[in-house]
């Protein structure tokens, strides 16, 4: 078995530091949260990825990884040494679903969109991107939105602001999406509102 | 079944059950005990912690009525480590407990015992000895049960 | 209104302090060891680590060292300390089966494969006080006698053979194991819900509603068809590994018993069973846990719920001592505002009554009882 890279040297810190910036990342819909990004992460898994997978998963979160991550042992490999999650190749049973090829992302109802009981069960998208500020602007509104917000990232899918849209009209079922680039993440929980800015 | 109950099925089919064995003798064993060992293996021994050892806890299981299905009983501390050495065998431990030590010791033992140039050694030198102690503390728990046991057979009065 | 803060936290201070030293006690008298606790008083280790949902003998001693040998304030710093760690996953179900058998008797067959084996038990010592264990004296080792090889088979096998007795099928079915640790309590509960909940439930609480059960209140019937105490090896299946591993082995004690038979139109009477599984030698609370995991079956064997102990919602609403000692103890905190509110109303009343006695009339309710009721 190709070996699995060693891991951060303080996790507990390191962890709970991540998890704060990603709170407050949803707490603030398209505000951009600087992160750091774990050591020696598996290609094509990026450094803020892995640490993101380290932060928010574990042994009840089965996850799924899309063609481009999943073409590599090394990636679930290490998924499980650092987490104990469980990679699932059923969309509709992931927890976390990870993409390092967001452009091509599957429909976000092929993944889990949580029930009317536990709206909670759904799956969060994790979609690796270059950059923020780089796009199709788009103009959030909601909770966490003092007014309205512009969020721009690329490369996201060409239909991004019509998904999130169907999104947010399942509400309060739906899919949560986590954006991260090589060193910052932001968020789209199902509760934000998206119009599509004419420039 | 399960998807998990599937995968455990499956794995046991194909479960390494030499390398399971000499984890059972690992995971009975004190911390002091695999670190001579290991010195008669291979001094000083070369590896890298793939995760920092770390506790945690592990929900153990009962069945219902002994038998039937699975509930959760309550947890344990369980300690767990995960290191390379250099010819590149990844060994791991999960044992019962808090000593970081003995998980540390037991998963560099496991990496080594699955190498061909060191298991042996690690038979030898480590295991080895560990069966022997916990089996005569087997033994003697057992013997010391089995004078608790009933006899119900009533004496015979011999002739005088 | 004012409260001086600082001469709170410094009278806190002072206690913790005093708590320290009442601890410690007369310091002319050896600190005791933890050591001491998990080798000489076992059995409170035991009921910490049943009732704390957390095996590990070492925590439990230290936890009880640190109550001042409290058993439910240790029992709440094993659940305090649960949440600091993270968990890895659920072990392999324990196979009590292969157990490797300490103590094993049965009270529905006399001589049965594998007999009855007392193991270290107090059941035939006298309840005499023993003076001369104040004194020290040296224990002689236990007498050794040729050890029986063959396994003991579970005393419901043997009954199973002429299908006298309910079995459980070993499903690892679709629905996932409820966790009372993740998901709160709802009723109805399923039976491994309320058997996790029995198994961290209170020794006395179980021990009072089985002994119910016995008395009446909720007719079961029950024979103690096999206790069994003794070691068992736990296994986890590890993701990154990809088998189950061998963790080691720990000390649990089970009671089956077999209870009033249950027949229906379609099905012969069989006996029915209650089950019992704790940390340790934890004899009584194996028992109890089976005593009430049957009377809460009430509704699945289609009897009647009239009994406490059948009464699902009151069970495993009070079973546990944490929960139960911290509404309990709850009521140390301030209740200062509360309690004006009272005074306020009861000195009304009064004045009322007051009043209605000198007007020559005090049996009409005012509207102002009325309210207060």
């Amino acid at each position: 078995m190709a070996a699995p890279a060693p891991a951060f040297p303080e996790p507990v810190l390191a962890s709970a530091v991540l998890f704060r910036a990603v709170m407050d990342a949803f707490a603030r819909p398209g505000e951009v949260k600087p992160i750091a990004g774990a050591p020696a992460a598996p290609a094509p898994l990026s450094p803020t990825a892995a640490a993101l997978a380290t932060g928010l998963l574990d042994y009840e979160t089965p996850v799924w990884l899309d063609p481009v991550l999943s073409e590599h042992a090394r990636v679930g490999n290490w998924i499980r040494l650092h987490t104990g999650a469980r990679v699932t190749a059923d969309p509709r049973l992931a927890a976390f679903a990870f993409m390092a090829d967001p452009e091509h992302a599957l429909a976000f109802d092929t993944f889990s969109l949580g029930t009317a009981d536990y709206p909670d069960r759904s799956t969060t998208l994790v979609l690796q991107v270059r950059g923020f500020g780089v796009g199709t602007p788009l103009s959030l509104r909601g909770p966490g939105i003092a007014d309205v917000r512009s969020f721009s990232s690329s490369p996201l899918p060409s239909d991004f602001a019509a998904r999130l849209i169907a999104n947010r009209a399942l509400f309060p079922r739906g899919v949560d999406v986590i954006l991260v680039s090589p060193d910052a993440v932001a968020a789209l929980p199902r509760s934000v509102h998206v119009v599509e800015e004419r420039t | 079944m399960t998807d998990h109950a599937q995968r455990v099925g499956e794995a046991r089919d194909s479960v390494p059950t030499a390398r399971r064995a000499a984890m059972a003798v690992l995971a009975d064993a004190h911390a002091d005990e695999i670190e001579q060992g290991l010195r008669a293996v291979a001094a000083p021994i070369d590896y890298v912690e793939l995760r920092p050892v770390e506790t945690g806890l592990v929900m153990l299981c009962g069945r219902i009525g002994g038998e039937g299905a699975p509930f959760n009983l309550g947890e344990a501390t369980v300690t767990r480590a995960a290191v390379q050495i250099p010819s590149g065998e990844v060994g791991f431990a999960y044992i019962l407990g808090r000593d970081h030590k003995k998980a540390r010791l037991s998963a560099v033992c496991d990496a080594l015992w699955q190498s061909k140039l060191h298991r042996d050694a690690v038979e030898a030198h480590v295991l080895a000895p560990v069966r022997t102690r916990v089996a005569a503390e087997r033994a003697q728990r057992r013997a010391q049960t089995a004078a608790t046991k009933v006899d119900f057979f009533t004496l015979v009065r011999g002739e005088d | 209104m004012y409260v001086a803060v600082k001469g709170g936290e410094r009278a806190i201070e002072n206690a913790h302090a005093l708590l320290a030293d009442v601890r410690r006690g007369d310091r002319s008298v050896p600190d005791i060891s933890l050591a001491q606790i998990t080798e000489q008083l076992a059995l409170a280790v035991d009921r910490v680590m049943s009732e704390g949902s957390l095996y590990d003998r070492g925590l439990a001693a230290l936890a009880i060292k640190q109550a001042r040998g409290d058993l439910i304030e240790a029992i709440f710093l094993l659940r305090a300390f649960r949440t600091t760690c993270p968990r890895f996953g659920a072990s392999e179900p324990l196979d009590t089966a292969s157990m490797d058998v300490r103590r094993r008797i049965s009270a529905v067959f006399k001589d049965l494969p594998g007999g009855q084996v007392l193991g270290p038990t107090f059941d035939y010592t006298h309840r005499l006080l023993d003076h001369g264990l104040a004194d020290q004296a040296a224990v002689a080792p236990p007498v050794e006698a040729a050890a029986d090889t063959a396994p003991m088979r579970p005393v419901t096998d043997l009954l199973a053979h002429d299908d006298l007795i309910e079995r459980f099928a070993a499903t690892d079915d679709a629905r996932a194991v409820g966790d009372l640790t993740r998901d709160p309590l709802s009723f109805p509960a399923a039976r491994d819900v309320r058997l996790q909940n029995l198994a961290r439930g209170d020794e006395g609480f179980l021990l009072a509603l089985g002994y119910s059960t016995q008395r009446g209140y909720g007719r079961t019937h029950p024979f103690a068809g096999e206790i069994r105490f003794g070691e068992v090896e736990v296994e986890f299946f590890a993701e990154e590994v990809g088998f189950a591993l061998p963790l080691g082995t720990i000390a649990v004690t089970e009671c089956q018993m077999v209870n009033q038979f249950k027949g229906s139109a379609s099905e012969p009477p069989r006996f029915t069973r209650g089950y019992g599984l704790a940390f340790g030698q934890s004899e009584r609370k194996a028992m109890s846990m089976a005593l009430v995991d049957r009377a809460l079956r009430a509704r699945e064997l289609g009897e009647e719920v009239k009994a406490p102990a059948q009464d699902e919602e009151f069970v495993l609403s009070h079973s546990d001592n944490i929960q139960a000692t911290g509404f309990v103890e709850h009521l140390k905190l301030p209740h200062h505002v509360d309690f004006q509110a009272e005074l306020g109303l009861v000195r009304q009343l009064r004045a009322e009554f007051a009043a209605a006695g000198r007007d020559g009339d005090n049996d009409g309710h005012t509207a102002l009882q009325d309210a207060a009721e």
